[in-house]
């Protein structure tokens, strides 16, 4: 039986080679879930992690499903409609301070939560009208600079709103005491309550938008995303359409800011930083823009990365581990991995022995690392007496050597590895792991300039195709 | 006098010094199929912005069954029943095939956003048959479009099946008058065999007026029930093919000063 043209196009997916093995098979039998069996797997697996972890671990998880439902919202904006919207840290300071307003003793205002909560979402969404108005004309970089400037202004009006006659904001010592939310007749307190408050508001959420994109609304998103004159041509009305998406992002953002408000129990303008903003960009991109199972995932792993980062150990570990790996990966056949390896080590031996037998009392420094992986290390790197300074010249010679790397080939690439990978670990033990919040920024910048090389479209995003 | 279905009154836009369109009077009747022609920058896809609300006329008026269209945003004109396609073509390149066309029945649905999220009976409902008029108005082009088709994006079509995806859409937007901007440029003689029997099929089974630009006088002859020609946006001359396409006017414009057409 001869087979038609459109049936093999049909099965082209199919006769592609994907992953083998366990993990093709697992990944093929996700696929093959109906979405709701997803999610109900998803959400029950993640119910089960406060029954085994720490406080610590829980805390660490309610930042990654707020970092989620921050990344969820801004792909509204941003991964369907396509609006480069850097206003949105704004939305979510609003609906943090909006909350602290509605429920501490800042202007004696006390709501019950299920009255605030509302409140501050329609709120924060009619900001996002207002503040999408600029939308109507702009798009692409100029959007992004007037959004942006929408961010900066909200941190100088929560920095000096105190001094404004009314004290609504707390100025730099921002709003302490807000009351916890109160639902059931019960107070939340534990950090376990709030995780299952922030995994069911976060199930809603992506529940709802998941809907919304395959319905009219989200389809007009997507098609002024592609393109806007189109749209308007094909009965959309395009201006109305992008102030929905900016309405409803903040109001996501609204909904986060007030969980977050009362679960640090007070708001900061710290919280509310630039620099926030890009992590929320960060993991929206690492997921993939315009994929709502990505923009969850993504916010999770950023989440999970930074809090992992905080600690030296775990720093370390992550540091090591990510080069072991991609050594691993990357290098064949093993025979090379293999020289690579030994001489590093060879290297690293050898130097420490005549630095420390020349000039003993110049190396007196100790590995910022610590743990066991610190005494191994001990014997292999050198560190001076004077860190600092050493590592800053290291940290030069290793940005030269990464930037040389690709300019060789074949045997003298290999040799310059070498060099680089101690120079790497020098650098890490010297100058990196002492400044985590330093160092955590930097990783992350590798790590999402890794993945745009490797895979711009995201973890789980579908590559997208521009108009030309 | 009967009403036309299109009416443009001595319309007129300038860009810059530049006139681009110069008191165009033309009108097109129910059941019509009618051919703009005229040579390169004679001001056509500009008389397609001007009907559409794309541009706003500096001076003249613009009739739809009756009723003045100048002035309203384009997404309200398509709502009121003007589609149209684009010369180069402007799909939703990231989106499928099926909601590439599911997207022009935004003006007549009325689903808010509120009664997508909850599933609400009406919002199920409309969703339920602007999908089935897709797969429908889809297969329309044989099967070249339909089956697995439906959820690829469109961005893995080739350039024809592209120009019929986007005939689809425009008439996803249930039109009364179809403007298409030269359905058959970048074609291959078949397909653009094709596209005649396409825009007739357009008005024979479909029901809808038709406005075409094109350049390819085999397809005009084919089509058309009147031919529009236009120079310096200006109409040069109106009538059947024959007419138009003999006209001094015409042949001078395409051809230049002093040339004549034998046969």
């Amino acid at each position: 039986m001869s087979i038609g043209v459109d049936q093999w196009v049909e099965t082209a997916d199919s006769r592609r080679l994907g992953p083998s093995g366990w993990w093709g098979r697992g990944l093929h039998r996700w696929k093959s879930l109906p979405p709701w069996g997803r999610l109900a797997i998803v959400v029950a697996l993640a119910a089960l992690v406060p029954l085994f972890a720490s406080d610590f671990i829980v805390r660490v998880g309610v930042n990654a499903l707020l970092l989620a439902l921050l990344a969820v919202g801004l792909n509204v904006s941003v991964g369907w409609a396509g609006l480069l919207d850097l206003g949105f840290i704004a939305f979510y300071g609003f609906g943090a301070y909006a909350f602290a307003l509605l429920s501490s003793d800042q202007i004696g205002v006390h709501l019950p939560t299920l009255v605030a909560v509302p409140l501050v979402v329609v709120a924060t969404g009619l900001l996002g009208v207002l503040l999408g108005l600029p939308s109507r004309r702009l798009s692409g970089d100029y959007l992004a600079i007037v959004t942006l400037f929408f961010s900066q202004i909200f941190l100088e009006l929560a920095l000096n709103f105190d001094r404004l006659g009314v004290d609504l904001t707390g100025g730099p010592n921002g709003i302490a005491g807000v009351t916890p939310f109160h639902l059931f007749g019960r107070s939340l307190s534990s950090p376990t309550s709030y995780f299952y408050l922030f995994l069911l508001v976060l199930t809603v959420v992506v529940t709802a938008l998941f809907f919304l994109e395959r319905s009219r609304t989200g389809r007009a998103w997507r098609a002024v995303h592609d393109d806007a004159l189109a749209a308007e041509i094909m009965t959309v009305p395009v201006n109305r359409v992008k102030l929905m998406a900016f309405a409803g992002g903040a109001a996501i953002a609204g909904l986060a800011g007030s969980l977050f408000a009362s679960f640090q129990l007070g708001v900061y303008p710290l919280n509310f930083q630039v620099q926030f903003l890009i992590v929320i960009y960060a993991a929206l991109i690492l997921g993939g823009s315009g994929s709502l199972p990505g923009a969850v995932l993504g916010g999770v792993v950023v989440a999970v990365l930074l809090d992992l980062l905080r600690d030296p150990g775990q720093a370390s570990a992550a540091f090591y581990g990510v080069i072991v790996i991609t050594l691993i990966a990357r290098v064949r056949p093993w025979r090379r991995l293999g020289a690579i390896v030994g001489a590093t080590v060879l290297l690293g031996f050898i130097v420490h022995l005549v630095a420390t037998t020349l000039w003993p009392s110049a190396f007196e420094g100790e590995v910022e690392s610590t743990g066991r992986l610190a005494s191994v290390l001990d014997s292999w790197i050198v560190v001076p007496t004077e860190p600092a300074t050493a590592g800053n010249w290291a940290y030069c010679a290793l940005i030269a050597c990464l930037l040389a790397l690709p300019l060789l080939r074949g045997w003298r690439r290999d040799a310059l590895v070498v060099p680089t990978l101690y120079l790497a670990a020098f650098v890490w033990e010297t100058r990196l792991v002492g400044e985590p919040s330093i160092t955590r920024q930097l990783l992350l910048g590798a790590l999402l300039v890794v993945m745009m090389l490797a895979r711009p479209q995201g973890l789980i995003g579908t590559p997208r195709v521009e108009r030309v | 006098m009967s009403r036309s279905l299109l009416e443009l009154r001595d319309v007129s836009v300038s860009f810059g010094q530049l006139k681009v369109v110069d008191g165009l009077d033309l009108s097109v009747e129910e059941g019509e199929i009618v051919s703009l022609i005229g040579p390169n920058g004679a001001g056509k896809t500009t008389v397609f912005n001007l009907i559409t609300g794309v541009y706003t006329p500096d001076s003249g008026s613009i009739h739809l069954d009756g009723t003045s269209i100048v002035g309203r945003p384009p997404h309200e004109i398509a709502t009121m029943g003007v589609a149209r396609t684009f010369q180069s073509i402007r799909l939703f390149l990231n989106m499928s095939v099926r909601e590439n066309v599911m997207v022009a029945g935004y003006g007549r649905t009325t689903a808010r956003p509120w009664q997508s999220i909850v599933r609400t009976r009406k919002a199920r409902r409309e969703e339920h048959e602007e999908r089935a008029l897709a797969e429908e108005l889809l297969s329309f082009f044989g099967q070249r479009l339909v089956g697995y088709r439906f959820d690829q994006p469109a961005y893995s079509l080739s350039y024809a099946n592209r120009r019929r995806l986007e005939i689809a859409r425009a008439m996803a937007a249930r039109p009364r008058i179809l403007l298409l901007d030269e359905p058959a440029a970048g074609m291959n003689p078949q397909e653009t065999h094709e596209i005649t029997a396409l825009t007739s099929r357009l008005r024979d089974e479909k029901g809808f007026t038709v406005l075409v630009i094109e350049h390819d006088m085999h397809v005009v002859e084919g089509v058309s029930d009147r031919v529009v020609a236009l120079d310096h946006g200006a109409k040069i001359a109106e009538g059947s093919f024959e007419h138009v396409a003999l006209h001094p006017a015409v042949v001078e414009s395409y051809m230049g000063k002093g040339a004549t057409v034998t046969g």
